[in-house]
Formats: structure tokens, sequence, C-alpha cells
């Protein structure tokens, strides 16, 4: 479960974000909309810690994030939150399968190959596991960071204007996935995106 | 797929990076590292075959060259000296014990060298098989001669006129191998010795065999008190210090000789060649340095390129410190690599001058496991690693993640 409470957040204090209030139930998915500026990005780096707010409590699992230190903050990031962004990024010189099996081991979990060359079939990317990432294509890429996100199985997703850079087939693949896969693992799915396509696909949303 | 691997695999990506930085590092510790051999080497051969030995007296010329050619056997004699003057000094009061050295033949590169058997307990070398020589034209092998040519007890030889290979066949002499000596890791391992009469008898009959000198000259060669026997020089030990302070004048002043002190002709050898070695120490630390920004400049290049790769790892759940490891990592492992390469490839150069440079270089035997001073080397080429990598590595750890990718 993901509870944020009164949230702030500034860069320079002349200007306050404030955001509104979620309460996600496991296994729930949440469509943020808003316009460009907004805090859109810095929303989601509050909830996946990599920034700390500057007031309000944030809540997942029961574990207040705002209260951690930065290496405990790493730790949690790593073990239950899961990341896709709109510009997929990857370990440049390691095949797709070795950049899988090292999220496995930077989230400390056990390196299951079979695991990895499930998900890879699954996704439709089987046969490009020896591949570099930048051997792949636009579409390619953004399966496989979504890949990279759900393989550890967090509790929580959270992508960044994912599709925002795709055409309306892709776009609606890359949804269709993240979706599949978010129930796959009854993670809590956030998708932050002023991609008004996706407002069809997902049904739960809220407007920054 | 862990830190450990993909600080290799980023190693890979960029052989040619790589390959500089490593190569860079890899001359300058070689270089280094071959000073050091060499260096040690010659200092202890110089020493070895130095004990003893208070002053070398022999025709005028180069002192340097007399040394060298009668101690080290390295150079060309600077000539003959009767030995009738060398039995004057023989009978100086101040002289403790002198040995007399004849050269002037070779077989095969190896000297073939007249002197008497106080040579041999000079350098303290004892036989491995068969006996001394008893009349002339017995001889007596080093270590390394009977080894390189194959020589046996009983077997025998011709010399040829002159110290390198090539000069003119003494065919009708031979040389009877009777005894062949332990190895000493001294000068005499290359030498074939020989009474002070063989050289004689060869050399006052191969040259002039013309018929009135030679009933003469068979005369000397069996009492060598002769008018005319010559030697090539005379290896002087002293009673006490007085010695040095006088007689190397006296000689040098009053007689047609040359005197000379091995110790302090060897020492202004060594401060000669100090000059260069040090010159080259210098360029050796230089081209280190050069490598250390090598890798200074392709670890802070491909840190720029992989800023997001970063941040994505960081995301991932990478803590600091593994970022830390991967970008130390890849510095401290060129560094390392180079180092190894380094000492190994010293190594290597040794063998092969000496198996090249045959019997006349000075370096025997090749020391394979790292010498003290080595291991400083290698500790210094690792600091270099880790200086290098300290930028990159910092700017890794101070990296604004949320900026990082908010900017992409």
């Amino acid at each position: 479960m993901l509870v944020s409470k009164d949230l702030t957040f500034t860069y320079d204090n002349s200007k306050v974000f404030h955001f509104p209030n979620i309460t996600l139930e496991k296994g729930e998915h949440l469509l943020v909309l808003g316009e460009s500026g907004i805090g859109k990005t810095t929303l989601i780096q509050l909830l996946a810690g990599l920034l700390t707010a500057h007031s309000g409590e944030l809540l997942i699992n029961g574990t207040d994030i705002t209260t951690l230190n930065s290496s405990q903050l790493d730790r949690f990031r790593g073990k239950h939150v899961g990341m896709v962004f709109q510009k997929p990024y990857f370990v440049r010189n390691i095949s797709v399968l070795e950049n899988l099996l090292l999220s496995l081991y930077l989230s400390k979990n056990k390196q299951d190959e079979k695991k990895a060359l499930h998900l890879l079939e699954q996704i439709g990317l089987a046969d490009k596991k020896n591949h570099q990432p930048n051997q792949l294509s636009q579409g390619e890429q953004q399966r496989m960071s979504i890949a990279l996100a759900v393989l550890k199985n967090p509790d929580l997703i959270l992508a960044d204007e994912p599709t925002s850079s795709l055409d309306d087939t892709n776009c609606y693949k890359i949804a269709q996935l993240l979706e599949e896969q978010a129930q796959s693992t009854n993670a809590q799915l956030i998708i932050i995106t002023h991609d008004s396509r996706l407002k069809t696909h997902f049904n739960n949303s809220i407007t920054l | 797929m862990n830190i450990k691997s993909l600080s290799w695999r980023n190693l890979l990506s960029s052989p040619l990076n790589t390959t500089l930085s490593i190569l860079l590092m890899t001359l300058g510790i070689g270089m280094i590292s071959l000073i050091l051999l060499i260096n040690t080497e010659v200092n202890q051969q110089v020493e070895r075959n130095l004990k003893g030995i208070d002053m070398v007296v022999g025709a005028k010329g180069s002192p340097l060259q007399l040394i060298l050619s009668s101690v080290y056997h390295i150079d060309n004699p600077t000539g003959n000296i009767p030995l009738k003057e060398a039995k004057k000094i023989e009978k100086n009061p101040l002289v403790a014990s002198s040995i007399p050295i004849s050269l002037g033949d070779s077989y095969n590169g190896f000297r073939i060298v007249g002197t008497n058997l106080d040579y041999l307990d000079l350098y303290d070398v004892k036989l491995k098989s068969g006996r001394f020589w008893k009349q002339s034209l017995e001889v007596v092998l080093g270590h390394t001669v009977a080894e390189a040519n194959d020589l046996n007890i009983g077997d025998t030889f011709h010399g040829s006129h002159g110290l390198i290979e090539g000069g003119a066949i003494h065919d009708e002499f031979d040389y009877k191998v009777v005894g062949i000596l332990t190895e000493s890791q001294s000068v005499v391992d290359q030498l074939i010795l020989t009474t002070t009469n063989s050289i004689w008898k060869v050399h006052y009959h191969g040259s002039e065999s013309s018929g009135d000198h030679h009933h003469h000259h068979d005369e000397n060669c069996t009492h060598d008190h002769s008018e005319a026997a010559e030697i090539t020089a005379l290896l002087v030990k002293f009673k006490s210090p007085i010695g040095l302070m006088q007689l190397p004048r006296q000689i040098n002043e009053k007689t047609q000789l040359q005197a000379a002190l091995p110790a302090f002709e060897i020492s202004r050898l060594m401060n000669l060649m100090g000059f260069g070695m040090q010159a080259m120490n210098l360029i050796a630390v230089i081209i280190m340095i050069v490598s250390g920004l090598s890798i200074f400049i392709s670890l802070y290049n491909a840190l720029k390129r992989r800023k997001y790769e970063l941040a994505f790892l960081r995301v991932y759940g990478a803590s600091k410190k593994q970022l830390t490891q991967l970008i130390m990592q890849e510095g401290v492992l060129l560094a390392f690599l180079g180092t190894m390469l380094g000492l190994l490839s010293s190594r290597l150069i040794l063998i092969g001058l000496s198996f090249f440079g045959g019997q006349n270089t000075m370096i025997k035997k090749i020391q394979l496991h790292p010498t003290a001073e080595e291991l400083w080397l290698a500790v210094l080429g690792l600091t270099i690693g880790v200086m290098a990598s300290l930028i990159p590595t910092i700017q890794a750890y101070k990296m604004n993640i949320p900026k990082t990718l908010s900017n992409a």
C-alpha cells in the first residue's frame, strides 16, 4: 500500500510544489497527468526516493521513506521500486540478458537466468538476449526497460513518460505491457505523463 | 554479472584506450625494472670479480681498459709486459701476492687464459671433475665454457688467435681438457684456464716457426725465465694499504708499465653509467606519469559518456560505494595489468639479451622473482592507478542522480 500525505518539495525555496494526496492499494494502477513544468518528474523522483520531500509523509508498505538516509534509500529503491523512463537507460557494454542479471544483482536478488529469459520471452525479446542494448529499436528498448523494472518483482512500478516518444501502436503496446506486468506481480503502478493517449487505457487518474 | 565483471567489460569495450594505458604503464615499469635488474646483476658481478685484486699491472694505455681486459675479460688487453718487469713487482715487499695473466687466444669466443693455480683460489673455484693442469697445453674449463661447447675431459681443441671468434687457428697445437670447474657465478665460468707456458708455447711456435728461432723458443717454453717472455697483466694484492699509497705511483712514474686500481676505475665507470641510468629512470618515471594521465583521461571521458548509465545503476539499487568501486577498479586494473606486464617484459628482455648476447654479456643469472625494489615499483604503479582514478571516482560518488535523470 502506498500513502502520500501533504507532500511538498522545493528546489530553491522560491517555488514550492504541493502534491495531491495519493492512496494506492496493492495491485492498483494510477495515471498522473499534468503539463510540463508542473512537477511531474519531481513527484516521481520523490516516490522513488531519489529526492527527499521538504515536508509531508510518504509511506510505502508501511515504511515512511522520507525518514530514510541515502544508503537506506538506495537499498529500499533497489528492492521495492522499479522505474521506467521516457528515454530508456542501459549499461551499453553488456548484453540485454546481462543487463537484466545486473539489475537482479544490484537489487540483491538471486541472478536467476531462467527467470530473466522467461521475461524476455514474454516481451518478445528472447532472440535479442545477446544483443547490445543500442542494437535494439526504440520500441524494443522501451520494452526492455520495462523488463528491467519488473524483473525483480518490485512492490511499486514508476513510469515517467514511458510512451511520449513512441508512435500510437507502440504507445498502446507499452501501456498494455506495463499493465500486464504490474498485474502479474501484483505491484502498484504509477504512470506519470502528459500523453493524453493513455487516458483511454487507465481509468484511475488524477491531474496535477 | 557484478560490479567487478562490469569493470572488465567496460575496459574491454574500449580496447584502444585500454591498450594505450596498459602499454604506457608497461613501458614505464618495464624500463625501471630493467634498470634495477641490470644494476643489481652488474654490481654483484663487479664485486664478485673484483675480490682480492687491489691493483692490476699491465702495458701502458687506458687504465679502465686494463681492468676490463684482465679482471672482467670483456675488453682487449692494452698490450703485453716483460715477465722480467713483472717479477720485480712480485718481489716488492709491499706485495702480498700476485697472479700472472696471459691473454691472446680464444676458442669459440671464450678466452684462453694463461695463469697459475692461485687464480682459481682467488675466486674460490673448485674442480667439478678431472684434475688441474700439470703441463703446458692442458686446460681446465669454466662451467659455461664446458656446457656451451659440449667439451668433456679428454677432448682436444685448437685455439684461435685473438679474443673474438674467427681468428687464425693455431692448428699445430692441441689443447687437451683435463678438468672442469664448478659454477662460480664469476668471470671464471667463461674462461679456459691453462698454465702460462701453454700461451708461450703456442705463440712462440705458432707465429715464428722458422728454423733458427725454433730451438731457441722451445727452450723459452720450458724455462720461462727468458729475456723475451711476456705476460699480459699481473693481478696484485697488497700487504697493507701502504702499498695502495705507494706502489701505483712508483710503477706509473718510474717504469714502462701501468698500474691501475680496479676499485677506483670501476667506481669511475659506475659513476658514468649511473648518470645514464638516472636519465633513463627519469624518462621511465615520466612515462609512468603519462600512463597515469592516460588512465585518468580515459576514465574521465568514459564517465562523461556514461553519466546516465551510472545514474541508471543508482536507480536500480547500486550504492554510492558500488559506483566508487566500479570506477576505481577500472583504473587500478589498468595500472595492475601494466605493472605486471612491465615486470614480466623486463625479464623477457633480459632473457633475450643473455640469449643473443652470448658469453660477452655480464648478465648470467636472471632473477625471476621480484626484488624488494620491484615491490616498491609495483606499489608506485598501483598508486599512480589510484591517483588517476581518484577524480573520476569522486565525481561518480558525488553525482546528483535526480538532476542527471531530469536532464536526460
